[in-house]
């Protein structure tokens, strides 16, 4: 069966991109990201060191791995532009996933200038990949701005609390055309899964694999978590209505009396 | 409102009374608690707490190595001047100490920035003395200028600025400062800061608040740790990062906990800090505040710096001097004596053998 996810004109195998911020050396990074059979990774541009390329985290990525630089440390709308410009003048590819996060105390994502980043960034041929707090009317504006896909906060980053924002993710599933990827929050993989049985498009994971007593194989236990979410998500989940509660109807019965 | 006004709240505040109130019940119930309050946060500070120092390491371990990661920041102080007005009675540059004066030139600085550059570090903090005549705010954002061809993010540690000042300075590509306020308890500041603009108890602690004002990016605050009862002393650090972390959330706060070491002047702790007494300032700063930068300066052993490096602290020095022109020139006078000298080398060589990595770049300034 043919499933693949088309973002900005490349057709993806993995549905499962990972975080490289917290590893505790980049030499394990290859490994995991083999292991996850991811094809998306996300690098924070301000820790990329072109100078120094014993430790610059950009040498430590896989050949062949789609290389999405994240505008991490950017809190408004200009400086993510300014960082996403800079990605591409180091030859980092047009692809980026913007983050602009103004709140140290929660890291939560700042949605309208977000969607200001979205604009410009999306005007000047970038792939964009907009890190969001799922509401409704911000992921229309997104996708107005030219977003290539809408990538909401299952929970708060690094929280791996899970899915709490569930129910706003399932609106955004049904509502928005573009790719939904769940970024930030997923502890898991049983929670990976959960994400894609709803039908997320995919779902971004660092903190969970890389703070992991083994990160190499708990990148593998996603890939498997990954790739059942999205099998049970097309095979069509079971039903859940209790279809054979009662005999008699109570509600509709009167109009076959 | 400014902080000394939020500080004000804390004066009647019985710290005996409060920590002997303090049940072990109530230490495991904090710990237990998604997020704590200032109040938590001082019950965590209180000698019971000590009893619980264990369970509170691994809850400050988990807290960190879900926000940062295990990565560790490194950086390195520069010192380009030693002139001081201030009489602050503890500190090796005290106006009154017989020592060397010196102040580096431009060409003297960038001999500093490059062999500093060539460890492939990319923070650095620049420090003076508190002399706005040797030092002044023109010939240190002349340094800065100077140092940008060799680092990505520049901080300074010099005397308190007007806001318009920090904004020039912010301009000028700074983008961290760092201002301890070294006692935050104003009678005892008064006793130890003799003479000198330092002397403003008021002004000075205003100053992390305009520099947030003016667009600074990181405000690292602290307490030297010695002058006075440390609880109170971790206790109010703690009010002040919240107070400055709720009121400008776009400002990355962090907090230091320098602990006094011998300098020129010989002067000797008021109050002896413990390791011990350290651990658990850290770790329950950290429970407080889960996503602030700690910072740890080589004041502290090689053997402490190691183990801090599970329990919260994300930022540490490494190939230091605390002396003028030391990387280029060679120890001279120094401000205090240090520690741990490892190299950046070294240091790194700890962090991979610990399971952590160490950053050199973790911000590329935007001019």
């Amino acid at each position: 069966m043919n499933d693949k996810l088309v973002i900005g004109n490349q057709e993806l195998q993995s549905r499962l991109f990972l975080g490289t911020g917290k590893f505790s050396s980049n030499k394990i990074m290859p490994s995991a990201i083999t292991a996850a059979k991811a094809q998306v990774v996300t690098v924070a541009l301000r820790r990329a060191d072109q100078a120094y390329p014993e430790e610059n985290i950009l040498n430590f990525i896989p050949k062949g791995c789609i290389l999405m630089p994240n505008t991490s440390g950017a809190r408004t709308a200009e400086e993510a532009v300014r960082i996403a410009r800079m990605s591409r003048t180091l030859g980092c590819g047009d692809w980026i996933k913007i983050e602009v996060i103004s709140d140290n105390r929660y890291l939560l994502p700042d949605n309208q200038e977000t969607i200001k980043a979205t604009q410009i960034l999306a005007a000047e041929g970038f792939v964009v990949l907009p890190y969001m707090s799922p509401d409704i009317m911000s992921a229309k504006c997104l996708v107005e701005a030219g977003a290539a896909a809408v990538m909401p906060l299952g929970a708060p980053i690094g929280s791996n609390r899970g899915l709490q924002t569930k129910e706003l993710i399932r609106i955004l599933i049904e509502e928005i055309e573009l790719p939904i990827i769940v970024d930030a929050g997923i502890g898991r993989p049983s929670e990976a899964a959960e994400a894609m049985e709803m039908g997320a498009a995919a779902v971004l994971v660092n903190t969970a694999v890389a703070t992991a007593k083994d990160p190499v194989a708990m990148a593998g236990a996603f890939e498997l978590a990954v790739r059942a979410g999205r099998q049970a998500y097309l095979a069509g989940l079971g039903r859940v209505l209790d279809c054979n509660a009662s005999a008699s109807s109570p509600l509709t019965g009167f109009l076959h009396a | 409102m400014k902080f000394i006004d939020e500080l004000e709240k804390y004066n009647a505040l019985d710290y005996e009374t409060f920590f002997r109130k303090v049940t072990d019940h109530d230490i495991m119930h904090i710990l237990n608690k998604p997020s704590i309050n200032r109040l938590d946060y001082l019950a965590l500070l209180s000698p019971r707490a000590e009893n619980h120092l264990e369970v509170i390491a691994r809850r400050a371990n988990q807290d960190t190595v879900r926000n940062f990661g295990q990565v560790m920041q490194l950086f390195t102080p520069m010192y380009i001047a030693n002139y001081c007005m201030n009489q602050c009675v503890y500190c090796g540059f005290n106006h009154e100490n017989t020592l060397k004066r010196v102040k580096l030139s431009m060409e003297e600085i960038k001999a500093e920035g490059k062999l500093i550059a060539k460890t492939g570090l990319k923070h650095v903090l620049i420090l003076t003395g508190e002399s706005q005549i040797h030092s002044s705010l023109d010939y240190i954002l002349e340094a800065v200028e100077k140092l940008k061809e060799f680092f990505t993010s520049i901080s300074i540690e010099i005397y308190s600025l007007q806001e318009p000042e920090y904004k020039r300075a912010v301009k000028a590509g700074v983008d961290g400062m760092t201002m301890f306020q070294e006692v935050y308890d104003a009678e005892v500041y008064k006793e130890l800061h003799l003479a000198g603009p330092k002397s403003d108890y008021a002004f000075r602690l205003d100053a992390p608040e305009r520099a947030c004002k003016a667009g600074m990016r990181v405000v690292n605050i602290g307490a030297l740790l010695g002058l006075n009862d440390w609880r109170k002393e971790a206790f109010l650090t703690g009010v002040h990062a919240d107070y400055l972390q709720r009121k400008y959330s776009d400002v990355e706060i962090a907090v230091s906990t320098p602990r006094m070491r011998p300098s020129v002047g010989g002067f000797p702790p008021r109050v002896l800090v413990e390791d011990i007494n350290i651990v658990q300032y850290i770790t329950a700063y950290r429970i407080f505040m889960p996503r602030s930068g700690i910072t740890l300066s080589s004041r502290e052993s090689v053997n402490l710096r190691n183990h801090l490096t599970y329990l919260g602290v994300t930022k540490m020095s490494a190939g230091v001097t605390t002396a003028v022109g030391g990387h280029s020139k060679g120890e001279e006078v120094s401000q205090f004596d240090i520690s741990d000298s490892r190299s950046v080398r070294e240091m790194s060589a700890m962090l991979y053998s610990e399971g952590y990595q160490p950053i050199y770049k973790d911000w590329q300034a935007l001019f």
